[in-house]
């Protein structure tokens, strides 16, 4: 399983090959029961507390189709500016996989409810249509702990334990066609897409679509042609890749690994890959089987699905707002510059940065946050900045915190850490770590007075009217207080005494 | 006339991971080209004016509503299981891939 694969470096890729792009994202919608049983969905419960005689696969049981599923699954599909099935079955995908105790998964096959659509993304400015193929409705599958051997993965464990609470919620799966011509964009591209999705997702209201939790996933199909002889190689599939960062870095890592295999005369094995987060680096999987061996075939306890005419529509008019017209929108409310907007959606921050405001922020304080502390410090940990822990509400609370003058930049700085950290709200953090500014103004005059009398010849050029040398003083009397003062009120103090 | 190989019964037993001799397979793959020349007659029947169907009922669009129902408690569910550990339905050792 280790890495002894060749790399090509990125720009010689791009040199002798285009590469295509397609792209699988699953969304586990928020609906309160099951896809086909109505067991609770939630996140967390003690393991085989949220089952029932049909999502075990108890004989007998009978399925029957969640109605708000269905619901979200159009409404996706519409948002993605799907055509809408008329008329659609469940099909019934055959496996030998514990994970589904059926020994099936209830998905769609050649019918899949929403086909035919397409979203824009951008990237750096430049616009790429992604062309979906399909969106299709299925049914999760259960979680699996394996025991022994020394890694925790499958192979060489001894036995596994299975917890079927999270076997039969609601899944969309989101399938593009090939995605091509974007050179050396392909990373970005990939990243791009299923950040827009989910901002999509989020504002459809449709699934927590939160990465850390498995709530969207994404499996990167990724093949190199030979420059300019547009033709589709052969693909590998990178399964659960499950951060922005990942999407971006699986990407980049496949197209150097296929481009060192096909550079040294080998040809590419179509086969599912695995991800590893810790040394960027996929290994393989299983050989990909033909679609046939699933042995798909109509799903005789459910009737089809047949969206009527009306309620397509009615379903399109609880459409959020386009999402390229939401974010000129926004720009100009917020007055961001070109660059700024860009740079904000690039970070995965827009969604963070709307709510941020919608909680009462300055939109530019909104933004120095997210993209300044948020984004480097989910970059120092590898992890998204959507899934830091610190949420819009949180950075609104400090940024109000700071307007009040109960917080300096340096402090708020600290309140992060904490909420990062874990310890509570803002103004608990405020309180546990004793962050406030000191507004005592007899503690201030007494730090003042002490640096002065300890930096006499500063004191006197200052009373000679420079006041540029106060900084000095000032930078003495926050070390006294530790940070906690206002250095704006320290500086008038200062000057108040040395005039 | 629709005819199913040996080959064929071979590959279908494997994916259905059931293990068949030589001598069963033998045997099978004739038996099961009768059957589906059986079934394969009845669409000689069938009309122009007889659209092909899955399903027995002319019923689309039956949902639930989106409401918790009481399930099993796990004691219920792991009830039947040959093992369990912690909780969880306890599997042997999973020799395949995930899906």
């Amino acid at each position: 399983m280790s890495a002894t694969e060749t790399l090509v470096p990125f720009d010689d890729v791009l040199a002798a090959y285009d590469p295509a792009l397609g792209l699988e994202v699953h969304v586990e919608l928020s609906t309160a029961t099951k896809m086909f049983c109505g067991c609770p969905t939630g996140f967390g419960a003690e393991p085989n507390t949220q089952v029932c005689p049909t999502c075990l696969g108890l004989p007998g049981a009978m399925p029957a189709v969640n109605r708000v599923a269905v619901e979200s699954a159009i409404r996706i599909g519409l948002a993605l500016n799907c055509e809408i099935a008329e008329w659609c079955r469940f099909a019934r995908k055959n496996y030998f996989y514990p994970d589904m105790p059926k020994n099936f998964q209830t998905s769609q096959y050649d019918e899949p409810i929403a086909f035919e659509g397409f979203m824009d993304v951008e990237v750096d400015g430049e616009t790429f249509r992604v062309e979906i193929e399909r969106a299709h409705m299925e049914e999760d599958t259960g979680k699996s702990l394996h025991v022994g051997g020394s890694t925790g993965r499958i192979h060489g464990a001894d036995y596994s334990l299975v917890d079927y609470n999270r076997a039969g919620i609601p899944l969309i799966e989101i399938v593009t066609k090939p995605i091509t011509g974007m050179g050396e964009k392909a990373p970005a591209v990939a990243r791009a897409y299923v950040q827009q999705l989910r901002e999509l997702i989020v504002a459809l209201g449709v699934s927590e679509a939160r990465m850390d939790q498995g709530n969207l996933r994404a499996d990167v199909n990724l093949s190199l042609a030979p420059k300019g002889s547009g033709v589709l190689g052969t693909r590998t599939e990178t399964k659960n890749v499950n951060s922005f960062r990942s999407v971006e870095r699986a990407v980049r890592y496949e197209m150097q690994r296929h481009a060192g295999i096909l550079g040294s005369g080998g040809s590419i094995l179509q086969e599912t890959r695995h991800w590893h987060e810790d040394t960027g680096v996929t290994t393989s999987g299983r050989e990909k089987s033909d679609a046939d061996d699933y042995r798909y075939f109509p799903e005789p306890d459910l009737v089809p699905v047949a969206p009527t005419r009306e309620w397509v529509e009615e379903l399109r008019a609880t459409l959020p707002e386009n999402p390229t017209q939401k974010r000129a929108r926004l720009q100009a409310d917020w007055g961001f510059s070109d660059m700024e907007m860009r740079d904000t959606v690039g970070a995965g921050a827009f969604g963070l940065v709307e709510a941020t405001v919608a909680a009462g922020c300055p939109p530019q304080a909104a933004r120095k946050w997210w993209l300044g502390e948020m984004a480097r410090r989910a970059n120092d940990s590898g992890t998204d900045i959507a899934d830091l822990g610190v949420t819009p509400l949180d950075v609104a609370r400090v940024q109000a915190l700071v307007d009040e003058g109960s917080l300096n930049d340096k402090l708020a700085r600290q309140v992060f850490d904490g909420l990062l950290a874990g310890e509570g709200t803002p103004d608990e953090i405020v309180a546990s770590r004793g962050l406030a500014i000191v507004s005592d103004e007899g503690a201030l005059n007494a730090a003042v007075d002490e640096a002065i009398a300890a930096n006499p010849d500063v004191a006197d050029k200052i009373r000679d009217g420079k006041h540029a040398a106060a900084g000095a003083l000032i930078g003495a009397v926050m070390k006294q207080m530790r940070g906690q003062a206002d250095a704006a009120r320290v500086r008038e103090l200062v000057l108040e005494k040395l005039a | 006339m629709p005819e199913i190989t040996r080959d064929e019964v071979a590959h279908l037993a494997n994916l259905a991971r059931i293990d068949l001799s030589d001598d069963e397979l033998d045997h099978l793959a004739p038996q099961l080209s009768v059957i589906l020349e059986s079934v394969a007659s009845i669409s000689e029947v069938a009309g122009a004016d007889v659209p092909p169907t899955s399903h027995p009922l002319p019923l689309t669009n039956v949902f639930r509503e989106d409401v918790v129902r009481p399930g099993l408690s796990a004691e219920e569910a792991l009830a039947g299981a040959p093992a369990s550990e912690e909780q969880r339905f306890m599997v042997p050792r999973i020799l395949g891939d995930e899906q």
